[in-house]
């Protein structure tokens, strides 16, 4: 099929545009690896406290992320990103550390919760005050714990930071 | 048996043992003295008329400045086959030595090494008095009152200042926006 070159290029969206009967659509790299990775982001289960109760419940059927294609991964090296649901206590924080360094890049932290996101209540001996002392944290959710809802936005926040990167597929920094 | 039946004829059993009887909400507690609680576990364990056959927890209480003896040692005992349930509160001042009840429920093992590890309360006749949460090397106990709750300026938790370094170092390696 010839293409009509009179209608021209069709903006659908900022940066997108189709070649009407081409089956054609141009955009840039960015947006499309972009695209690819905020569609899927596969968080490794990782609970550490009762947060994790609230991440479980918004994996199944009544929340279920996987309409975000949100899927649990059982191993980090399968995963994207990592919720700290939880308490972080020093014991475990080597621990945490070691699942954060076997995530391959692109990886992402959201701290969920706010033991995870300050060390809540807990100015403790046993108890790291934020888990941002040692992993570099995308997106913070508040809340003791907070409700799915709160996570939802959290995990949509997380894709609009996505959405914004620039270069990052590539190994020029 | 109505646990406060088994408070009145521990009373007459062991004279003097008994301190006080306290009920609260249908609970039955018993403050004992240190010295013969190896004798009055082995027969509440034993006796087929109490049959204390389970060993819920065993907890510490740090009462500094509130009253003497300073600790307290609270062992929940259930009995499975009469399901009545019995608080034992085994007073015990510092650097002063409870018996372990190792010997009568094999639970206490692990259930005394926190005791000891929280509040310092040292077990006699313990087979492997050491501590279970905090490092070997710990210095203090951190559930006593006189503990900093966020524990002392110069102590960190071993490991933990290795993972803060880690993370320094490997920041260079990681994507900023």
């Amino acid at each position: 099929m010839l293409i009509d070159s009179t209608l021209g290029l069709v903006d659908v969206e900022e940066g997108i545009k189709v070649i009407p009967g081409a089956n054609t659509i141009i955009t840039t790299l960015d947006k499309f690896i972009n695209w690819g990775r905020e569609s899927s982001l596969w968080p490794v289960t990782f609970g550490l406290a009762c947060c994790a109760i609230e991440m479980m419940a918004c994996g199944s059927s009544h929340y279920d992320l996987d309409r975000l294609g949100i899927i649990f991964r059982g191993s980090p090296r399968q995963a994207d990103c990592m919720i700290v649901a939880g308490t972080v206590t020093k014991k475990m924080a080597p621990v945490v550390r070691k699942v954060y360094d076997q995530l391959p890049e692109p990886r992402y932290v959201i701290a969920m919760g706010s033991c995870a996101c300050s060390g809540n209540v807990y100015r403790s001996y046993s108890v790291v005050q934020g888990c941002d002392t040692f992993l570099p944290v995308d997106v913070y959710v508040p809340g003791c714990p907070p409700r799915p809802e709160a996570l939802y936005d959290g995990i949509i926040r997380l894709q609009e930071i996505i959405s914004k990167e620039r270069m990052r597929w590539s190994p020029i920094r | 048996m109505e646990p406060n039946q088994i408070a009145e004829s521990l009373k007459g059993e062991f004279t003097g043992e008994v301190v006080a009887v306290k009920e609260f909400r249908g609970q039955t507690g018993i403050t004992l003295k240190k010295d013969r609680l190896l004798d009055i576990a082995r027969r509440l364990h034993d006796a087929p008329e109490f049959s204390f056959d389970f060993l819920r927890d065993i907890c510490g209480v740090d009462f500094k400045k509130i009253k003497t003896p300073r600790f307290e040692v609270v062992y929940n005992l259930y009995s499975m086959t009469h399901r009545h349930a019995l608080r034992l509160n085994v007073q015990v001042e510092i650097k002063e030595f409870v018996p372990s009840v190792t010997s009568v429920w094999k639970t206490a093992d692990w259930h005394e090494r926190e005791c000891f590890d929280m509040f310092g309360i040292v077990f006699d006749g313990h087979p492997d008095l050491r501590r279970i949460l905090m490092p070997e090397d710990w210095a203090g106990h951190p559930m006593r009152k006189d503990y900093p709750v966020a524990g002392h300026e110069d102590e960190e938790w071993p490991g933990f200042r290795d993972v803060l370094k880690k993370a320094e170092d490997f920041k260079k390696f990681g994507w900023y926006k």
